[in-house]
């Protein structure tokens, strides 16, 4: 049985492996909806996945216009707002608990919806199979498996914006007993819907590293896999080990909310003035523990699958081998490892003692060096290279000062005595939105443009491509950094009024009221946010228009190293005719001696030509 | 050398038929260590009953005693009947790494919460 | 299109994929029961001293019922190696063995849900506090078979009292203040006995199904390719017996502590 996505003119079906010799058609519903091959799920994956980064830009379109203009009605989508969810959108005005779900929902959408299942699911499945030589996921069923658990888990999140009392308003931490003491039922739809997303992640992690491990093709030893490999196999293992202790948790505050428990809830709690009526006992820090437990793994999740994608397109687009490959390997198993005996930064403020606090303190600081260590083998490797600028090594190039800013920022923030005073101010987040935004997200851009032509045979369009990377540059960096300038004087997270209350214009005589000019900013976020809508116009139609009308290439338009570049256009089902055979590592470009600057994974060694970089 | 195998011949090799991949599986043998497992459980199972109702033990101890008897019983579970005791390097890796970060929640977690400031309530 | 391994195991690794799929599935599970252990372990340390219960749950049913699970995982582990010395007829009796036992753990498991289900703690206006089980209940008045204590504390440590004597106790329903069961509710030990158990009984309750689903129409698999079935029967095996394990860390823990 042959696959074709998308029904691609002119190309031959490429002979199928195994000769069954039956081509019956299997019908559109097992083909596209219901399938088990891993590029279809791939692309599934893809698809839903920027479409919810979507919608949760567009939640926080809708914040960033309340923190500007706290009390106004939103311009064009106020009245559908109001019509649709009613109440709390009277008079198309974000009320302050519309305002907290829609943070709360901003950040699970995401980072549950878009970005794990974009870099992690829809690159990992498409790509990883092809690049070990496989002809599947390990297990395909299991992979369609956990595609639906996740539209399930995403469907239970979208419902519950039209339930009464509207989605989960507790952030994306959920932490109790706010997530308990909230009298609606969006926080339950959002236990339910983070139950199925971790269902899924399990899911997909047990696939990944069993693929990874088993369906190695012939020759394809550990020390030849390419470095995106690498980095979703370590992504794996922070998603099986990590994510089952917030299952736990979620499964623990579920009981607190639907059957009144009291696992996080402690004695003596008041609600609304009222003592509660619960048991007591129980623990709020638990659920911190159990939540960062996997939420610190969690943003390794988010970064890693980006730098395998960078690496990749650097090595390729430098046309020179990537610097210290070995150090990148071990690098990348070092942060898999250390990620998960540093969440308790995340807690510093709540009463820790400094033997724990010195303790997580130093594993953090330690878990910078692997970083760093990814980040430098990266850019030296760009040293002495033939740097082609197209669109995919733009996004790779702007990936690189982009996460340093990140990450460097991140260090004051894992000192406890600065974090003090850090904590919970708009410095965190510009920290974080730093890494995963103009980070990760660009990475993804990469990644999308880069594996376009092996999807599709055609390339996306250069232009548009260069519009959409300098819009997104300059407009990311015009809505982040002035965040850290107004966390550092003070201003908070998850204020509906945008810090009004506490302004040098409400409260002049205050200490350390924020200044106008921290209020004036943001207006001018807004404008940015709303240009860097405006720039993914391009990306969107380019994305679609490509599909039949881009420019067409062969199988391998990039002229790389790595196996996905060997198989058709698009790869059939089953991938590769044979199990291909390799010979050599993953980035042997500009070897001395060969006609081509490139030469594939699994190219035969010819009589006759210079040894090669040293079989491992 | 790897082997892909794209047609499986019509049954797999037999327990003591010539290419078994395995070492042959005897029944009676298996039989016989499931009895010996089985009489170590009931062994374990009684000797945590009886260490529970000790006399002269604080909880402390008492919970000491009872958790070391269940890690020995698991053991024994884990090491013959899911043939942990024979198995691949590469999951005794994955199971180590486990481990480590089970103690890791476990520890860290009980400490964060036992360790808090001088001179302060909690 | 085949994808390798599946069924023999690969040289370098030694393994077949599903047996990788599932040792990485439990380690798993080991991280989500763990989690719920490091739970049980902080609230029970921090909980005020003398306020945790111990004997509230029946040592006799929970010894039953680890011997019922212990002699399942024998079973299950017997009707693997039927599989692999090819006597199929073995294996239907092994794993029919290993669903009755399931049935009766599960069945165990919900008298004892029962038993505390209509376990009530009530008090009264005056200040006393009648704890036992309801026998009947109509609208002026509730009947119980249990005992009067002064303070809730008296009700936590049944271990060291000996010789509890309970008798039937009718209240009127105007002298009761608040009538609480025994549910998760009414204390976080009882919370977690229960999510605990809970969570475990669903696993047994998924472990059964698969083995049952292989028993009953999975065993077509047999016919065409039996290495491949006994795999699979490995692979639920093993998901069987790190639901033992559980097991036998969860009754001493909650029954023995």
């Amino acid at each position: 049985m042959v696959h074709e996505f998308p029904p691609y003119r002119g190309h031959e079906k490429a002979h199928e492996p195994g000769g069954h010799g039956h081509h019956e058609d299997i019908g559109f519903g097992r083909k596209y909806i219901f399938s088990t091959d891993h590029k279809i799920i791939g692309i599934q994956y893809g698809f839903t996945a920027l479409c919810f980064m979507l919608f949760g830009f567009f939640l926080m379109l809708l914040m960033r216009w309340q923190i500007a203009h706290p009390g106004s009605p939103v311009p064009v989508m106020g009245p559908l707002l109001a019509k649709v969810l009613g109440q709390p959108a009277a008079n198309g005005v974000i009320s302050p608990e519309l305002y907290n779900s829609f943070g709360a929902m901003h950040g699970t959408i995401m980072v549950f919806l878009a970005i794990v299942p974009l870099a992690f699911a829809a690159f990992g499945n498409y790509v990883v199979p092809l690049m070990i030589g496989a002809p599947d996921m390990a297990f395909p069923r299991v992979n369609m498996a956990s595609y639906q658990a996740y539209v399930l888990g995403g469907l239970v999140m979208l419902v519950s914006f039209f339930i009464p009392g509207g989605a989960a308003q507790a952030g994306w931490t959920s932490y109790s007993p706010l997530a308990t003491s909230i009298p609606t039922e969006g926080q339950l739809f959002w236990i339910i819907g983070m139950v199925l997303l971790i269902t899924s992640s399990l899911l997909g992690a047990v696939n990944f590293i069993a693929t990874i491990i088993q369906l190695r093709a012939p020759g394809m030893t550990w020390m030849r896999l390419p470095f995106f490999v690498w980095a979703q196999f370590v992504t794996a293992f922070l998603l099986l080990l990590a994510f089952p202790p917030l299952e736990a948790a979620a499964v623990m505050q579920l009981m607190d909310n639907a059957l009144h428990t009291s696992f996080f809830l402690p004695t003596g709690l008041a609600v609304g003035g009222q003592l509660a009526h619960i048991s007591g006992g129980g623990s709020p820090l638990l659920w911190q523990h159990l939540f960062w437990f996997l939420g610190h793994p969690e943003v390794y999740v988010l970064i890693l699958p980006g730098m395998g994608i960078v690496c990749e397109i650097i090595a390729n687009n430098t046309r020179k081998p990537i610097w210290g490959y070995k150090s990148l390997v071990y690098s990348v198993l070092a942060i898999g490892f250390l990620s998960f005996i540093v969440w308790a930064h995340h807690m510093y403020l709540t009463g820790m003692g400094t033997k724990i606090s010195a303790f997580f303190q130093a594993t953090t600081m330690i878990i910078s060096i692997p970083s760093v260590i990814i980040l430098t083998c990266l850019f030296i490797s760009l040293w002495g290279g033939s740097i082609r600028f197209n669109t995919p090594m733009l996004f790779a190039l702007a990936f690189l000062p982009m996460f340093g800013i990140g990450g460097l920022t991140g260090l004051p923030l894992g000192f406890n005595a600065s974090d003090v005073y850090l904590h919970d101010t708009y410095y965190v987040i510009a920290h974080f939105h730093y890494v995963v935004a103009p980070g990760t997200i660009f990475a993804l851009f990469a990644g999308i443009y880069y594996w376009f032509p092996k999807m599709t045979g055609r390339k996306m369009n250069e232009f548009w491509g260069r519009v959409h990377f300098w819009g997104s540059l300059v407009f990311m960096n015009l809505v982040f950094m002035p965040m850290f300038a107004q966390g550092i004087k003070g201003m908070l997270r998850r204020m509906a009024d945008g810090g009004a209350n506490y302004s040098a214009a409400r409260v002049p005589d205050a200490i350390g009221a924020l200044p106008g000019t921290i209020m004036e900013l943001h207006s001018w976020i807004l404008w940015a946010a709303m240009a860097l809508g405006i720039a993914q116009i391009p990306f969107i139609l380019n994305l679609f228009w490509s599909m039949n009308h881009g420019e067409k290439v062969g199988d391998n338009p990039w002229h790389a190293t790595t196996l996905e570049w060997q198989a058709p256009t698009p790869p059939p089902h089953g991938n590769f005719a044979e199990p291909p055979q390799i010979h050599r590592g993953p980035y042997e470009y500009s070897v001395p001696g060969h006609a081509a600057d490139f030469t594939p994974q699994n190219e035969p060694d010819q009589p006759g030509t210079p040894a090669l970089s040293p079989a491992h | 050398m790897s082997e892909l195998k794209t047609a499986e011949p019509a049954h797999a090799p037999f327990a003591g038929e010539p290419g078994a991949h395995e070492h042959p599986v005897d029944f009676n043998s298996y039989l016989r260590r499931c009895v010996y497992v089985f009489v170590a459980v009931v062994c374990a199972v009684s000797l945590m009953l009886v260490a529970s109702y000790l006399p002269h033990f604080g909880w402390p101890a008492k919970v000491a005693m009872i958790l070391a008897i269940a890690a020995t019983n698991a053991f024994v579970v884990a090491g013959f009947l899911m043939h942990l005791i024979s198995e691949k390097k590469m999951i005794y890796t994955l199971l180590a790494f486990t481990v480590f970060f089970f103690t890791g929640l476990m520890g860290l977690t009980v400490w964060a919460m036992q360790d808090f400031p001088a001179g302060t309530t909690h | 299109m085949e994808i390798p391994y599946a069924v023999h195991p690969r040289p370098d690794t030694g393994i077949y994929n599903a047996k990788v799929g599932i040792w990485l599935f439990l380690a798993s599970e080991v991280m989500l029961f763990g989690a719920l252990f490091s739970a049980y372990v902080l609230l029970r340390v921090g909980a005020p001293a003398g306020e945790w219960p111990h004997g509230w749950l029946n040592v006799t049913l929970g010894t039953i019922n680890t011997l019922v699970l212990a002699t399942s995982a024998i079973t299950t582990l017997m009707a693997w190696v039927a599989c692999k010395t090819r006597q199929f007829g073995k294996f239907k009796f092994f794993h029919a063995c290993t669903l009755l036992l399931a049935l009766t753990f599960l069945c165990v498991k919900a008298y004892e849900y029962h038993d505390k289900w209509i376990h009530y703690e009530i008090h009264l206006t005056d200040g006393r506090i009648a704890d036992g089980h309801l026998r009947a209940s109509d609208a002026d008045s509730v009947t119980i078979e249990g005992r009067y204590v002064t303070d809730e504390t008296q009700l936590y440590d049944l271990r060291a009292q000996k010789d509890i004597k309970t008798g039937e106790i009718k209240i009127p329903r105007a002298q009761i203040k608040q009538m609480e069961n025994y549910g998760p509710w009414h204390n976080t030990y009882l919370a977690l006995y229960f999510t605990l158990t809970g969570l475990h009984a669903l696993h047994i309750l998924g472990g059964s199904i698969v083995i049952g689903y292989l028993w009953g129409p999975g065993r077509k698999l047999w016919k065409t390719d039996p290495e491949h079935f006994t795999n699979r029967v490995e692979v639920s095996g093993l998901f069987w017996h790190f639901v033992d394990l559980v097991w036998i860390f969860l009754f001493p823990v909650l029954y023995l502590t």
